[in-house]
């Protein structure tokens, strides 16, 4: 299962960082952030909740930039 | 500029005049430092912050830690001298910040922009669409909220926003944001239509045959938007390097600030703790990745988008790297290199037939040339009507060749016989068509001829009258794209094909191809195309350009999958890695040459932004280079990076449809 979220962040090298933080998530099979578009694409692992997996992700990517914003809706 | 770029803005504007006022204030010591404490962080809080949290998170080692370190080293030192009665140096610690700040906030406005530039440029997404009313009115509503199957109301100069099938209007079609190409396409009633497209005349309606996330236009905006997440070569290179790059400045510039004043210590000298500290700290600022980190995803994004504006889809910035790099060219040849349409392309009266057509007209003596083209013209007569009542595909282009309409009751007593061709009797006279085996069954004497097709031999009366030749026509910028393949540095161009070998090697010649493979299977063209792969050297990158619909398992064989002709071909945008929206085998160059340009935009960044690195920290290690020195090779480098990937959206500083 693969979801695309729109994001904000100010800078490339940033964007990495909120990938391998994504990446790192529970439950995230890979995850995309693709600083051009502001998007983050994640595929989810099997049975994995997306609404926690999501705001997990979004808490991760805090601890790394915190003035990134993932937008879950 | 957003909310946070004017935020931003606005603390520097503060910060700079508190600095332009501050010298004038006559105060010492701890005052003087407190003043200058007040503009450090109006501008720098964030960064400070940045560079806590980063400590509190384990991940020290980003550029923020390095201006918080870089500044507050430089605060501290101004306040040790200033506490030992010499006047201290705030004002470079708060400079470096401010400066940095401008360097940030231009940046996050020239990415931004630039970002939107590119984006407008593929934005072909329709905002729309006009549903009518049961009275007639029309209603605008979202793409997302029209059923299938749903009529919508298109207006000129609006975009068909979903694909469907023309009910009612005829139109021109601008298909320019799709295809690249400026010349507009007509369509009326019956004929499908593909969204993107944009209506130029009339008022068309359309039957929806999709849903509008199953419509071209979507399906092309996910493949460019998704593309960017497919990195490049170059990109992940990037990435790997800032991993090991930063820690190691850190160490460095730590080295530097202790080792030589202990050293100096051991020797007996003056530490100088102060200078080496200084120089440290320069070096620090210097080595910010960002120039590097951004520009390269920047440049392939405005290499995709230019590429993008020109019809030409490429899936990921990887693929746009590879194909710089491509030596080998394959293709296949129905409906790549020819039009895959057949074709009349020769009618050769047989001599017989020609005399008695003579004889009959009584034309004047010495008007061969005319005689000969009413006696082709016959011949063709005679074979479309006897086969005006098949379906076959042959039938359908002695038709279009005759261009005329057939009466209905123009052959009879028709008979087909099934492996040889029809027979017929048209206008009173016996007339037979079919292959060479249907002439042997008659007993009759047939020419062969001398170029490759489907031949339709033709009998009148029981005696030999002639062939139609039908066959594949090569299209007309095929031989010029071979030739724009070789001119960017492809070495070998090789043609696979199904078809018999004479008329492969003839088009094979035509076009200039060095290789020619016939009368494969589909099995076989894989087959082939692995051969070509192991025979290549290593870098060298092997493009497969097919029409994408049956070729799919050799596009995703080959290194790089090029389907063509691929507007409203869903399965041909899947299948391959870069899609050409019309059927113009230029585009192939055009694309190779967008990727060249754009690659060597990325190496020029790379070197340029290293080069400048490596000279500045050389020069700030030594103490030659001071902290504005370090601040241009910060921000200058990256402003500068930045304004050359934007150099990769034009196409050869020409919009794409003049070439």
């Amino acid at each position: 299962m693969k979801k695309t979220y729109r994001i904000e962040v100010d800078c490339a090298n940033c964007a990495l960082k909120m990938e391998e933080a994504a990446r790192k998530v529970d439950g995230v099979a890979d995850a995309l952030v693709s600083f051009m578009t502001q998007k983050m694409k994640v595929e989810f692992a099997e049975g994995a909740d997306q609404g926690s997996v999501m705001a997990a992700v979004r808490k991760a990517c805090k601890k790394v930039e915190s003035d990134c914003e993932v937008y879950l809706d | 500029m957003t909310k946070k770029q004017k935020n931003v803005l606005c603390r520097i504007i503060i910060a700079a005049a508190l600095m332009t006022a501050l010298p004038f204030v006559p105060a010492e010591g701890w005052t003087r430092f407190v003043l200058y404490l007040i503009p450090y962080f109006v501008i720098g809080y964030d960064i400070l912050r940045k560079a806590a949290l980063g400590i509190v998170h384990g991940k020290v080692f980003d550029e923020n830690f390095l201006m918080a370190v870089a500044t507050v080293g430089a605060m501290l030192l101004g306040l040790y001298r200033e506490t030992r009665g010499l006047e201290g140096e705030f004002a470079e610690g708060v400079a470096v910040m401010l400066f940095y700040q401008i360097g940030e906030l231009f940046q996050s406005v020239a990415v931004g922009r630039s970002r939107k530039n590119i984006t407008a440029l593929m934005d072909i997404r329709p905002d729309y669409a006009n549903l009518e009313d049961a009275d007639g009115a029309l209603k605008q509503v979202d793409p997302d909220d029209v059923e299938t199957g749903s009529v919508i109301v298109v207006r000129p100069g609006e975009k068909i926003p979903i694909d469907g099938v023309v009910v009612e209007g005829s139109s021109s079609l601008n298909t320019s944001a799709l295809t690249g190409e400026s010349v507009p396409r007509q369509v009326e009633a019956g004929q499908e239509v593909v969204s993107g497209c944009v209506n130029l005349t009339g008022l068309l309606k359309i039957r929806t045959t999709k849903e509008f996330g199953e419509s071209t236009v979507s399906k092309i905006l996910d493949l460019v938007e998704n593309s960017s997440m497919k990195k490049a070569r170059a990109e992940n290179f990037i990435t790997k390097f800032a991993r090991y790059y930063t820690p190691a400045v850190c160490g460095s510039a730590l080295a530097l600030a202790v080792l030589p004043p202990v050293w100096n210590l051991l020797l007996g000298n003056p530490a100088g703790f102060s200078t080496w500290l200084i120089r440290a700290l320069t070096f620090l600022v210097i080595s910010c990745p960002c120039a590097l980190v951004i520009s390269i995803p920047l440049s392939f994004f405005g290499g995709i988008g230019g590429a993008s504006a020109c019809g030409i889809l490429v899936k990921g910035s990887n693929y746009l790297e590879a194909l710089a790099k491509t030596r080998y060219v394959v293709f296949d040849k129905t409906g790549t290199l020819t039009k895959g349409v057949f074709q009349v392309t020769e009618i050769h009266p047989s001599h017989g037939f020609l005399e008695k057509e003579e004889n009959r007209e009584d034309g004047g003596a010495g008007e061969k040339e005319r005689d000969r083209e009413n006696a082709a013209k016959k011949l063709l007569e005679y074979a479309a009507c006897a086969e005006s009542y098949s379906s076959h595909p042959i039938s359908k282009s002695l038709k279009e060749a005759y261009g005329k309409e057939i009466p209905s009751g123009s052959a009879a007593n028709v008979e087909e016989i099934g492996g040889y061709g029809v027979r017929a009797v048209v206008g009173g006279k016996a007339v037979a068509a079919g292959n060479r085996r249907l002439m042997e069954k008659l007993g009759l004497a047939w020419e062969e001829p001398k170029m490759a097709g489907t031949v339709v031999h033709v009998a009148v009366e029981g005696e030999y009258a002639g062939y139609i030749l039908i066959s594949d026509v090569v299209k007309e910028q095929a031989a010029e794209a071979v030739r724009a393949l070789k001119a960017v540095g492809v070495k070998r161009t090789v043609m696979l094909t199904g078809d018999s070998e004479k008329a492969a090697l003839q088009a094979a010649e035509a076009l200039g191809l060095d290789q020619v493979e016939s009368e494969l299977l589909p099995a076989d063209k894989v087959e082939a195309v692995e051969r070509l792969l192991a025979g290549k050297g290593a870098g060298e990158q092997l493009v497969f350009v097919g029409d994408g619909i049956n070729d799919a398992p050799v596009l995703s064989r080959a290194d790089i999958g090029v389907a063509m002709g691929a507007l409203g071909s869903d399965a041909a945008i899947e299948a391959a890695d870069i899609v050409l929206m019309d059927d113009n085998p230029m585009k192939l160059a055009l694309a190779m040459r967008i990727s060249k340009k754009c690659l060597r935009i990325v190496y020029e960044n790379i070197v340029f932004a290293l080069t400048v690195k490596a000279a500045c920290l050389v020069l700030g290690a030594v103490g030659i280079a001071n902290m504005w020195v370090a601040i241009f090779a910060d921000v200058g480098v990256m402003v500068l990076a930045v304004l050359n990937a934007i150099r990769c959206l034009k196409v050869n500083g020409k919009r794409c449809s003049a070439i």
